[in-house]
């Protein structure tokens, strides 16, 4: 940082002075631009060396994991896995979790893509093979919990929904998720398992934002995950359906291989799948695998 | 030509175009004549089509009456105004979908009116697709037609009313001329906004093949389980955007 600065203030110098000798002008204007132009990018690479000096500091093993470890989850996770990463980071001092929640198949093409995840949490398989079939994940994932469907409607539930049937009523609004990702094609199972034609309003990107359309009342019910319903609280009631029992979801977890900190990633997995992990999940509504 | 403008020229020509270039050399070229000709590629062009020129004249309609206010009147707090109409350019298209939710929304602050009074809901129709589209489009139009009548000399409309003519003449026949290639250039810019928005309309509108699922939402969840299909209707996206951009501004924007 210091020797930009330095080159900074001696381009300021020589340009000062090139003032008075024109004839050179033409000449040295450049040479000035390219020394400024050095500068910025000295003063950048001094930013960024310093973010690799905490790179290296990551490397630690399962026993005694240290650094980042980046997690890619399903949006459906969202709640416990955050309460997990922060018994994680209270578990193991100078650790930090940072997660990316979103749809699952929207998470598994940045992973094949080369975003820098240490670990993948799916809310399917499908969208887990997506992963291993581009050999991006260390060995075999694990089922570390399973989810079952729900139906969300507003408060209350004005408009009487009792079953799967109810949604298919004319005037209702229903979201659903789309095809591409877990919840969706978890509610085309149940839809199909029980002969029933459902035409949505939208078919949104992950559970969250299907949620979100009946917690802003924009939509009348969705059909999401139970610990969905349960993490909304009371913005939104959930009604059960038998039929989502034939579409319940595993989830899986894997390390991946360009994990840039697979001890920690490791601890963290088995922090997951250990009895602590598995009763926050199941407390927020998830069902043992 | 000096070097040190030449180089990083041509370095971010290149920036620009290598993502374009990439999408060409990796296109699935043997079955793209299978991609293109499913029924819901061309159900989202269609709809993106529609959309953006609805959104874009729509935002002719009340944008350039709102340049020529921004440009022409006089009134305290003009600054602010002009502000917060580019709000919406430096706004995350998300935020703006969010805030179009609560106010135009089945339950907001305005739609929950329009709902029980006229019976319009407008999150999950194509009407929502228009409207969220003009929300982030329109100020590009406003700034362009703003700029273009700071820089039209008012003269001319003050000659015209001395001569007899109402303001509003003299706006629709002496300033609205002038002004043309402005409110061209920022007719194509807004056009083009429009096609490519994303955020705001999956945020306030959904996502449902033919009736608000654009290209850009087509393109997005086909990448997720079909990258081959996202590519082909990326590259159908970027030939009409070169095209239509390309024919526009040969018969409009050369003379601006």
């Amino acid at each position: 940082m210091t020797r930009s600065v330095r080159r900074i203030r001696r381009t300021g110098w020589t340009g000062r002075s090139l003032r008075t000798r024109r004839s050179l002008l033409s000449l040295r204007a450049p040479l000035r631009a390219l020394g400024a132009g050095a500068a910025a990018l000295l003063v950048l690479s001094g930013c960024s060396s310093s973010d690799t000096g905490s790179d290296a500091a990551k490397s630690g093993s399962s026993a005694n994991p240290s650094g980042t470890v980046t997690v890619f989850a399903a949006a459906s996770l969202q709640e416990s896995f955050t309460t997990l990463g922060k018994e994680f980071e209270k578990q193991h001092p100078g650790t930090k979790v940072t997660f990316s929640f979103a749809g699952s198949d929207s998470l598994a093409a940045s992973i094949t893509g080369g975003a820098p995840a240490d670990v993948f949490a799916a809310a399917s398989p499908t969208t887990m093979a997506l992963v291993t079939d581009e050999k991006d994940a260390v060995g075999t994932p694990a089922t570390f919990v399973r989810n079952q469907l729900e139906i969300a409607t507003l408060p209350g539930n004005p408009d009487k929904v009792s079953s799967l049937k109810d949604l298919t009523r004319s005037g209702l609004k229903v979201v659903l998720c789309d095809k591409t990702v877990p919840c969706g094609s978890a509610a085309e199972k149940a839809l199909q398992a029980s002969n029933l034609r459902l035409t949505p309003v939208s078919y949104e990107q992950d559970v969250k934002s299907a949620l979100t359309k009946v917690e802003l009342k924009e939509a009348d019910a969705a059909v999401v995950y139970k610990t969905d319903v349960q993490a909304a609280g009371d913005k939104v009631e959930g009604v059960a359906f038998p039929e989502s029992a034939k579409a319940i979801n595993d989830y899986p977890i894997a390390l991946l291989k360009n994990a840039p900190n697979p001890g920690a990633a490791k601890a963290f997995i088995e922090l997951v799948r250990s009895a602590q992990g598995q009763k926050v999940l199941t407390g927020a509504g998830f069902l043992t695998p | 030509m000096p070097l040190p403008l030449l180089l990083p020229a041509l370095a971010g020509l290149a920036f620009l175009l290598l993502p374009l270039l990439a999408l060409l050399v990796r296109a699935p070229w043997r079955s793209l004549p299978e991609q293109l000709t499913s029924a819901q590629v061309w159900e989202a062009l269609r709809l993106s089509l529609v959309c953006a020129t609805a959104a874009t004249a729509l935002s002719l309609v009340i944008g350039v009456p709102l340049a020529w206010l921004l440009a022409r009147a006089d009134f305290p707090g003009r600054g602010l105004v002009r502000a917060l109409v580019t709000l919406p350019l430096v706004l995350p298209p998300v935020v703006g979908g969010v805030a179009l939710l609560l106010a135009l929304g089945r339950n907001g602050v305005v739609g929950q009116w329009l709902d029980t009074w006229f019976g319009i809901t407008l999150p999950f129709t194509t009407a929502g697709v228009i409207l969220a589209e003009t929300f982030v489009a329109m100020p590009f139009l406003v700034i362009s037609v703003e700029g273009t009548l700071r820089a039209a000399d008012p003269r001319y409309e003050e000659a015209a009313t001395t001569l007899g003519a109402s303001r509003f003449t003299a706006f629709r026949r002496v300033t609205l001329p002038l002004i043309m290639p402005g409110i061209a250039a920022g007719s194509v810019l807004a056009w083009a906004r429009a096609l490519g928005e994303f955020g705001a309309t999956i945020t306030f509108a959904g996502n449902f093949p033919g009736r608000t699922q654009t290209m850009p939402l087509a393109v997005y969840l086909a990448l997720q389980n079909d990258p081959a299909a996202a590519i082909a209707l990326s590259l159908v996206l970027l030939a009409v955007s070169i095209a239509v951009l390309a024919g526009l501004r040969d018969r409009w924007m050369t003379t601006s």
